[in-house]
């Protein structure tokens, strides 16, 4: 009975997609998500059921590292997994349901989300990047997205947890679970963690990467460490990590999404390899050109972001674009572009567009970053593709809009 | 001019910023600290790590938002009692959100415990009955100079001024302190707000105000980014009156708080 019901909401929830997509409303995966989980509350599970699942999250970095452990998991065979963003319950609930055949998957989840998600679809393994401060309109504070997950994460039938154990909030959230690969994946930004969750002491850090707090809370021994472009792995095996796609911060994701694979058995050489594929990961890092601007979108959302974005723009001359939206999903207060060390562009042009562009410009003249502010997006590409190249940093839908411009999704 | 008179720089302390700066209020330092230069001051800058002592010597004081364990960290911090004498000395201090809360007689912590604060504004923090208030806040400041201010408020206190402290500003939309229509206090020279936006880069009239206590009048800037941010927020108010205010999604709370 159950399973005829489960087949009927899935069926309606493709109906719905189908529709959606035909008539341009969107790409269909929430709205046929919706209904599905509408007809069926248990459609999560069931679309989950008999399947090896990894999930992702954190506050930075789901969408890529998802995209590299599909990567090293296709190479098992087929992977199931969600795209486009849709990391809430529907979203998953639409990317299982449409996939029969794929026995390993890999799901982004929305931070929240992740005990519910849990509870639901029982992974073997969840991978725990990095939490910090990211739409405080909606999560308010931090801290408290860690309690949430360390709540779930005590509960029994906890899936194996690969955390980032350079960052406080992840090991107080994860410590409580039974099985733990620590991965010292970095964290640049630590303004988030200077108080300790267990106990609201300082959390001292030292040059070592270490950190630890009066209480004792303090970073567990890494089981796998990045070192510069390579990652050594829980036997102490050295992997040289050549990705195609830029950043310190990838060298991490990918070291993550690594040791996650060894749990299905991928060896992490092969795990690399097949990494090493991957060129962008939905418009980021994507080079493309339009109107005969060449442009690379990069995108930051929060300050932890913006710190690993500005890392990424080559040292000499180029075009600069910096677009920023207050939307709903992007969080209504850019009061965080203060928290940006825009000073680093110092003696560069850039070009403030978005819908908060007038916030963007304001941020820049304190920098002191010789700046214009344009209100279209396409006019700010071609206004900063005049002397060539363009690195385009945007915020979450300022991003969608130029992955448009450019002729992306 | 006036300023070439002044041979030291003028200091600008932010006050413990890793746990007083998760909603970008470290800005309103920048914005002091830019003000004075582009005016040929010569301005420093000078963060306070939470194991560091206050400086006592700082021309002007800011403390800005954090979360509910790093209130009652920071306070404990304070205690010293460099900000008490600088406040007792006319030098100003700007404290936004939860800095304001910890200058105050009482607050809560997250679990609902009462803290006793620096007793520097004479006012309790308690929480707001409804729902955290989230948004845009638009208000009249008191200070005739500065004018209406704009800002983003983010915070589930309530704040009840006692008869010693004035507010800074009657909120017109938005919830402010969430008592009798007020956003803020004024209690000697200490002015506290829940602006955030950075509060100073939303409202340069205000940071000029505070300049101009330590340095005398000023000479305008040419603010036009300034006053185009401000003409674009003052009409996302209007809006957000017009249209009420929408719910957002929030997180589920914690099964043990």
């Amino acid at each position: 009975m159950t399973a005829t019901r489960f087949a009927l909401a899935r069926s309606a929830g493709s109906l719905a997609a189908g529709l959606s997509r035909r008539t341009g409303r969107g790409d269909g995966t929430t709205i046929g998500g919706r209904l599905t989980l509408l007809l069926d509350p248990t459609a999560l599970a069931h679309a989950a059921s008999d399947r090896d699942l990894a999930l992702v999250s954190g506050t930075n970095g789901k969408t890529t590292t998802r995209t590299l452990l599909v990567a090293a998991l296709s190479t098992l065979g087929p992977v199931v997994s969600n795209s486009g963003g849709a990391n809430l319950p529907t979203g998953l609930t639409a990317a299982l349901a449409s996939d029969r055949v794929s026995h390993n998957g890999v799901l982004e989840v929305d931070e929240p989300f992740l005990p519910l998600v849990a509870a639901a679809v029982r992974p073997r393994a969840a991978v725990l990047l990095n939490l910090s401060r990211d739409q405080l309109d909606r999560y308010a504070e931090v801290a408290r997205l860690a309690g949430i997950w360390r709540d779930a994460l005590a509960r029994p039938n906890s899936p194996s947890i690969i955390a980032n154990c350079d960052d406080p909030l992840v090991v107080w959230a994860a410590m409580v679970a039974p099985e733990v690969i620590w991965v010292s994946a970095g964290q640049h930004w630590v303004a988030d963690t200077a108080v300790c969750p267990a106990c609201g002491g300082i959390i001292v850090r030292r040059d070592s990467g270490g950190w630890s707090s009066d209480c004792g809370l303090s970073r567990p021994a890494p089981d796998w460490t990045v070192d510069g472009d390579a990652a050594i792995d829980a036997d102490g095996a050295r992997h040289a990590v050549e990705l195609a796609i830029p950043g310190e911060v990838n060298v991490g994701n990918a070291a993550m999404a690594a040791a996650t694979a060894t749990l299905w058995g991928v060896q992490p050489d092969a795990a690399f390899t097949a990494m090493s594929g991957i060129g962008e990961v939905e418009g980021r890092y994507l080079t493309a050109t339009s109107r005969g601007v060449m442009a690379r979108l990069l995108l930051a959302k929060n300050p932890a972001g913006w710190i690993e974005a500005l890392s990424m723009l080559p040292a000499g001359d180029c075009g600069l674009v910096i677009a920023v939206n207050a939307r709903a999903a992007d969080g209504r207060d850019p009061s965080w572009l203060w928290d940006v060390p825009f000073e680093v562009l110092q003696g560069r042009f850039a070009v403030a567009t978005g819908e908060r562009s007038r916030d963007v410009a304001v941020r820049l003249r304190y920098a002191g970053v010789d700046h214009v502010r344009v209100d279209h997006e396409a006019d700010a590409l071609r206004i900063a593709g005049r002397n060539g190249p363009v690195e385009v940093l945007a915020n979450y839908t300022a991003f969608q809009t130029y992955r448009r411009i450019v002729g992306d999704g | 001019m006036a300023e070439s008179r002044r041979a030291d720089p003028v200091r600008v302390a932010l006050v413990f910023p890793t746990v007083l700066g998760t909603y970008g209020d470290g800005g309103n330092a920048t914005v002091l600290a830019q003000r004075l230069r582009w005016r040929g001051f010569d301005a420093e800058i000078v963060s306070v790590g939470i194991d560091d002592s206050l400086p006592e010597l700082a021309d002007i004081y800011v403390l800005g938002g954090g979360e509910d364990s790093a209130q009652t960290l920071a306070v404990s911090r304070l205690r010293a009692g460099a900000l008490t004498r600088a406040a007792g000395a006319g030098k100003p201090v700007l404290a936004v959100c939860a800095g304001f809360q910890i200058l105050g007689e009482s607050f809560l912590d997250g679990s609902g415990a009462v803290h006793p604060g620096l007793g520097l504004i004479d006012c309790r923090t308690d929480r707001l009955p409804g729902e955290r208030a989230v948004g845009e806040l638009l208000a009249e400041c008191r200070i005739a100079e500065v004018g209406t201010v704009t800002g983003y408020e983010n915070h589930g206190g309530r704040t009840v001024l006692g008869a010693d402290a004035a507010p800074f500003a009657a909120v017109r939309n938005g919830v402010g302190n969430g008592d009798v229509g007020a956003d803020g206090a004024i209690q000697g020279s200490v002015v506290a707000t829940y602006l955030h936006g950075p509060a100073l880069a939303r409202n340069p009239a205000l940071a000029d105000e505070l300049l101009s206590r330590v340095v005398g009048p000023l000479d305008p800037l040419d603010d036009v980014a300034e006053s185009e941010l401000r003409r674009e927020r003052l009409t996302a108010n209007r809006r957000a009156r017009a249209t009420g205010w929408r719910r957002q999604w929030r997180p589920p709370a914690r099964q043990d708080s």
